[in-house]
């Protein structure tokens, strides 16, 4: 039971660091445009297809690694000034009719360029096999995933802390019409903000794309997920976004994982197999109703 | 157009939409009586929307939870022999309102865009317990024994079940407008426009708004049951955030604020994904453009669809 315990903990931060690369730029957009994107997750998928495709015509994977990461970049880009900037003035309602097409035309468009099946990647050879650790052996590329997690999300904070850019960002979160008024060209900062959160989730994707399919349609499931991240950990919250994401994927992880057997210390198997998974995969959604009820701001929000 | 009697467009569309089964059979075109009525019960689904963005401005985003559960529930029901719609139907409306009383009691704290997420987290609770569900038949749906015997109806036809869905369509619409004019209506408009001085004028304004969000709840779910007899099946996509997002797209494209707005976007949505699925392989790649347009060309494209600006 221990050994397993270690293995899906471990899962559970890998999976939730990767998580937090998909809602970091998604939630300061929210937090500071006030702009609800559900195309967020297709940027996602966008960049495990481009990546894909590199790694698969050049036999690199890091060269795939780049491309997901600069091609989605430039895409982020061209979609910020072609048509989030136009979108921030409007309300909600027009939020998601677009975003909701944007969608579509990412899902059509992955499609029509690669087709149906899903596409093959492997995760590159030297991170092939599995890691040994005082008995415990545990997949490299996941302990590669967790390491390179760690590192950007530290980047990301000393970027957010230490740099002008990063206290205009903050200031900006906890209050917009204030920072305006003290001379911070907000709409650029966006920009940039904008750009390197879709980077960021391009990056995340193409990582994950050897440990689950690069799909269509693959980004909508993320996409839930970060938006739980995000309402969990308060909107416009690096901090909480980073604790909500550790949480999510702990929780689910570990409740796919571990609920199922310990169900059915309790009742009979049969219905422990079918309530587990049940009940695992609610887990989240009940987290995030319970914070939204009792805590509507979230775990750790901007303003004060 | 001024002297006009205001009611004669809606009784032309109507009578319109009641002989569309003669029609077809003339074209010769009666595979169509199928588009038409999912056309008439995604109309009355994304109505359910208007209601509640309409008349009290909240913008639920996980309607598909009660369309869905009900479809489920409805299709559920006939596996053990509940073939008559007069026991079943009521039975799965139930089901929903008592969920929608639950799920809006919590969702109701929240406002804006915190009410946006808390309704579609609870949406996808929903969806995971009935996908998960062993007897819900998981990934596959669960499929409909045989139609509902609605008598003195009869269901197994199809244009019956048209008639049906229309003149179910055409009553909320008729309830819809008429409630606009009366003293709740004015109250939910009130609600929308400025909730702490309905409250300070002492309306109770929280059992207000949980009216309107389960009635709404309510239209959605009978939606959801036409619609299991239409496709013969409650499938899981029915209970997807894809599904709410459509339901909501429709409502909006037609004018969130107008009572007739699910309609019409149902209709622009459901015909032009019919016509493009002729002209190309990636239908939604044009949908994903029209929505785009229909956004972005602002004024002009509320001229077109009627709605007089906001």
């Amino acid at each position: 039971m221990l050994p397993l315990f270690f293995e899906q903990a471990a899962n559970g931060l890998q999976f939730g660091l990767m998580l937090f690369l998909i809602a970091a730029g998604l939630t300061l957009v929210f937090g500071i445009m006030d702009t609800i994107n559900l195309a967020h997750g297709s940027l996602y998928m966008v960049g495990a297809y481009l990546g894909a495709h590199a790694a698969a015509t050049t036999g690199s994977f890091l060269l795939g690694l780049f491309t997901a990461t600069l091609g989605v970049a430039a895409i982020g880009a061209l979609l910020e000034l072609f048509v989030f900037r136009r979108l921030y003035a409007r309300d909600h309602l027009d939020q998601v009719l677009v975003t909701f097409g944007l969608i579509l035309i990412a899902n059509e468009s992955v499609r029509w360029l690669w087709g149906d099946r899903p596409l093959p990647l492997d995760a590159p050879s030297a991170f092939a096999g599995p890691v040994e650790f005082h008995g415990f052996s545990y997949p490299a590329y996941r302990l590669l995933l967790i390491f390179v997690g760690l590192t950007l999300a530290a980047l990301l904070f000393a970027l957010l802390k230490f740099t002008r850019f990063g206290m205009w960002v903050r200031a900006g979160a906890a209050n917009r019409p204030m920072t305006e008024a003290m001379g911070v060209a907000v709409p650029r900062l966006f920009f940039v903000l904008f750009v390197v959160g879709a980077a960021l989730s391009a990056f995340a994707g193409y990582l994950l794309a050897p440990l689950s399919a690069v799909q269509p349609g693959m980004g909508e499931n993320i996409l839930i997920l970060a938006f739980v991240v995000i309402v969990i950990g308060g909107i416009g919250s690096i901090r909480g976004a980073l604790v909500a994401s550790l949480l999510v994927g702990v929780v689910d992880t570990l409740g796919r994982a571990l609920l199922p057997e310990l169900l059915r210390t309790l009742t009979n198997a049969q219905l422990a197999s079918h309530l587990g998974p049940t009940l695992a995969s609610m887990s989240i959604y009940l987290l995030m109703a319970a914070v939204l009820y009792f805590r509507p701001q979230g775990l750790l929000p901007t303003r004060l | 157009m001024k002297r006009l009697p205001h009611l004669l467009l809606p009784v032309a569309l109507g009578l319109f939409a009641t002989t569309v089964p003669w029609w077809l059979a003339w074209l010769e075109q009666d595979y169509y009586l199928g588009l038409a009525t999912r056309i008439v019960i995604y109309a009355l689904a994304a109505t359910s929307l208007n209601l509640l963005i309409g008349f009290s401005g909240m913008v639920g985003f996980g309607h598909a939870a009660f369309f869905g559960g009900a479809a489920y529930l409805s299709a559920y029901l006939t596996q053990y022999g509940w073939y008559s719609a007069w026991v079943a139907w009521p039975l799965s409306l139930a089901f929903t309102g008592v969920l929608a009383t639950i799920i809006g009691l919590f969702s109701l704290r929240t406002r804006g865009v915190h009410f946006i997420m808390i309704t579609l987290a609870f949406a996808q609770m929903i969806h995971y317990a009935i996908v998960a569900w062993p007897a819900a038949g998981g990934d596959d749906g669960l499929p409909l024994v045989q139609r509902s015997s609605l008598p003195p109806l009869d269901l197994a036809d199809d244009r019956q079940l048209y008639w049906l869905a229309l003149a179910l369509t055409g009553a909320v619409l008729l309830a819809l407008s008429y409630l606009a004019r009366t003293p709740l209506g004015h109250a939910w408009i009130g609600i929308r426009e400025n909730e702490r001085r309905m409250a300070a004028l002492g309306f109770p304004v929280l059992p207000m708004k949980l009216a309107c969000f389960v009635v709404s709840s309510l239209i959605a779910g009978l939606a959801g049951i036409l619609l299991v007899q239409q496709t013969g099946m409650a499938s899981p996509t029915h209970l997807s955030w894809t599904t709410s997002g459509q339901l909501l797209v429709m409502a909006l494209i037609g004018g969130a604020q107008r009572i007739t707005g699910g309609v019409k976007g149902a209709l622009i949505l459901l015909l032009a994904e019919e016509w493009l699925a002729h002209l190309s392989a990636y239908p939604h790649f044009w949908i994903g453009l029209l929505l785009l347009a229909l956004a972005f060309r602002g004024e002009l494209a509320r001229t077109i669809l009627g709605e007089k600006g906001r």
